[in-house]
């Protein structure tokens, strides 16, 4: 729950326990691939029970923090523990991942595949077969049950894979990237499965670089850049972030009125634009009153969680950028 | 251990089941019986070749009388020597010149008899007389004795066995067990190499390494190959079987290996499992290195030249039975296999065979291991040095 924000404090470490407050922990993690630093130094904690959204750019470092986290890595730096325990695999039955790369055996029927992946998670494959066919029926895709993975659409393939994710219904779900390459219906379904599975108190990890999915769901958000995290908490904590943006139409184009406009303030489109004032929104208003600015319309826009992400983002590339050094300095 | 042997078994029967049900698996197991049906084939007919067209022909370019005593000569010779141990004789006009004769393009005999039996000349290509030369002697010689020359027989005296041919009989088992176990393997664990092709290009491998540690991966695909290879031999030595007891109904008794037949075909089932999994560990940690089938394909070569400088080392100790050679080859893990098997057959002692499954076994596991954390260090990009990590449990 915490990242490497200054403005934030560290979360307490839990004892292991059968059921830890955070259901994924990591500190101080490193992992660098030749001379790039993938995970530059994260504290990460997931409480145990939320959807829990990874957010970033391409390339961020959300997969290698995935990986690490659930032990198909091992950090070159720091500590982690799932559901409690420090070596990762040793929890592997009451996990679900599904990678962002999508695999599956081209030859498997696709009730097999599911019962395949549910049995290299400890459920016992009768039982898992059983479970698969519910799974495709209640879907609607009882038509491909028996049908062998190279038949399936990319869509029903990626669904027969999240289904071996879930069957044998682990305490935590970790998906990389799970929306991508699912069409609008299909995402919808996603997101409606994710709620089910938080409901019945299942701890969800996503990372994702689409913010609206991230929005609808999660209760907290890590966004990840550059390998750091440069914002954790909820989604409306990254939204304050930002200021809220007030649109000003006036039908007086110039008079004394104008300087009580903030020193930030754009002309855009016939409108002044500006972040909203400390101070708020009245003592503008009276300047315009008095100097008969003709208020045409002023609205004032709460920003989106994606306008947090791009700011917080975009800062941290910014900022990146900066600290690597120019050619010149290199030589 | 437990979860890691479950974690096995769950991808060598996913595995196991991949392979034997497809289509190709028939071709599988045909394809070896293929060669054994064309050698029988061309076996048959080789046979034809070498008893009528193979034997050279030698003219007789002598007198009548000469040429009559050679041939009664040759017919005593060869009902004794056999049909095929004597140049066939055909009589040919004395002129013109033998050289004349044999540069002549309808010419069919291959060196020219001429002279008398007491002074016969022979011509032809120097390799030819080299070959000829001691057969035309003894048949000229023969010739000449007609008259005086008996032939002796010879009393049979037989017995059950005797321990030089027992010990000749031994060694031939261990040098045919050796060559079984050694084709068997070259064919069988050449596969085990693209292994892992299959889960990284179909980017399964993040699901397998997210579920179960990658020795069980590792584990599971052996364990697969292996029972596929046993479903191959149970296949192929059947059908040898039969063939073999439809050809031979009860004619004969195959001598016994030093150890009995039970307990060596034990030896040898087990050797094999252990040669196929000390190369095929070997190979599924050098194939998982591989990034494409292509890789692979390059890595096969070397591989197999390796696998025949094994084999011959293994070959050479059979026949040095207790030499250091020998020895040698009995502790070499890769030779050890192919050079006890060949030891049950000539020696009855059983401890050396336990302790060499032990040590074979010990090495299966220290190469799973070592390619295993290759794998991760090399493909995952995962972990440090890995030789510090060797002897860690495998749990992630």
């Amino acid at each position: 729950m915490i990242g490497d924000t200054p403005a934030l404090s560290p979360a307490p470490v839990p004892a292991p326990s059968a059921r830890p407050a955070y259901a994924l922990e990591g500190h101080g993690l490193v992992k660098t691939f030749g001379s790039f630093r993938a995970v530059d130094g994260i504290d990460i904690a997931v409480p145990a029970g939320t959807i829990y959204g990874v957010l970033g750019p391409n390339g961020a470092g959300k997969t290698t923090l995935l990986r690490t986290l659930l032990g198909i890595i091992d950090p070159d730096e720091g500590t982690r523990t799932l559901l409690g325990e420090v070596q990762p695999l040793r929890m592997a039955r009451q996990v679900g991942y599904l990678p962002e790369e999508r695999g599956l055996y081209p030859s498997m029927k696709a009730y097999e595949a599911i019962a395949f992946m549910g049995a290299l998670r400890g459920l016992p494959l009768k039982e898992g077969r059983v479970r698969a066919r519910a799974m495709l029926e209640d879907y609607g895709m009882g038509g491909s049950i028996d049908k062998p993975i190279r038949q399936l659409s990319k869509g029903m393939a990626q669904t027969v894979q999240l289904f071996g994710t879930i069957i044998h219904e682990p305490r935590l779900i970790v998906l990389d990237e799970p929306f991508s390459g699912l069409d609008a219906i299909n995402q919808e379904k996603l997101e409606a499965l994710i709620r089910e599975q938080a409901r019945q108190g299942v701890t969800i990890l996503f990372s994702t670089h689409v913010i609206a999915h991230a929005d609808r769901l999660c209760e907290r958000i890590a966004i990840v850049a550059g390998g750091r995290i440069r914002f954790e908490g909820t989604p409306g904590e990254a939204r304050d972030q930002l200021r809220s943006q007030v649109r000003l139409r006036t039908r007086v184009s110039d008079g004394a009125w104008r300087r009580a406009l903030p020193a930030d303030t754009v002309a855009e489109d016939g409108a002044w634009l500006f972040a909203l004032p400390d101070e708020g929104i009245e003592p503008l208003l009276r300047a315009l009153l008095d100097g008969q600015a003709g208020i045409e319309s002023l609205s004032i826009e709460r920003p989106g969680l994606h306008d947090a992400f791009v700011a917080i983002a975009g800062a941290a590339a910014a900022q990146q950028m900066q600290a690597e050094p120019t050619p010149e300095e290199d030589a | 251990m437990r979860e890691l042997l479950r974690a096995a078994l769950v991808i060598a029967r996913r595995d196991f089941t991949a392979v034997v049900l497809s289509r190709t698996f028939i071709l599988f197991l045909l394809g070896p019986l293929l060669p054994i049906l064309i050698g029988f084939a061309f076996g048959g007919l080789g046979d034809r070749i070498s008893s009528t067209d193979l034997r050279p022909v030698v003219g007789v370019a002598m007198s009548a009388r000469d040429t009559a005593a050679l041939e009664r000569a040759h017919d005593r010779l060869t009902q004794r020597m056999g049909d095929q141990a004597l140049p066939r004789l055909r009589p040919v006009a004395s002129t013109p010149s033998p050289r004349i004769q044999l540069a002549r393009p309808d010419s069919e005999v291959v060196a020219i008899m001429s002279g008398t039996l007491l002074r016969p000349a022979l011509t032809g290509k120097a390799e030819d007389l080299d070959k000829l030369q001691g057969d035309i002697s003894l048949l000229s010689t023969a010739a000449l004795a007609e008259r005086t020359l008996r032939f002796v027989t010879v009393e049979r005296q037989e017995v059950a066995t005797s321990l030089g041919a027992q010990a000749q009989a031994r060694l031939l088992i261990g040098r045919v067990a050796q060559v079984v176990m050694f084709f068997l393997t070259i064919l069988l664990a050449g596969m085990i190499l693209s292994n892992l092709v299959e889960e990284k290009t179909n980017k399964i491998i993040e699901i397998l390494a997210a579920a179960v540690p990658i020795d069980a991966i590792f584990l599971g695909k052996l364990m697969a190959m292996l029972a596929m290879s046993f479903v191959g031999i149970a296949f192929w030595g059947g059908t040898a079987f039969a063939i073999f007891a439809a050809l031979h109904d009860g004619g004969g008794s195959l001598p016994t290996p030093a150890v009995g037949w039970p307990l060596f075909l034990t030896l040898a089932v087990l050797y094999f499992a252990m040669a196929y999994t000390l190369l095929g560990s070997l190979f599924l940690g050098i194939g998982a290195q591989a990034a494409t089938v292509r890789e692979v394909q390059t890595l096969n070569m070397p591989i197999t030249m390796g696998q025949m400088l094994i084999f011959f080392f293994a070959s050479y100790a059979v026949d040095h039975m207790g030499s250091p050679a020998e020895l040698a080859a009995c502790i070499f893990p890769f030779s050890s296999p192919f050079a006890m098997i060949a030891r049950a057959a000539q020696d009855g002692a059983i401890w050396p065979h336990l302790v060499a499954l032990v040590w074979q076994a010990s090495f299966v596991a220290l190469i799973i291991r070592v390619g295993v954390l290759l794998f991760r260090r090399h493909v995952m990009q995962s972990g440090g040095s890995w030789w510090k990590r060797l002897f860690r449990p495998a749990t992630g």
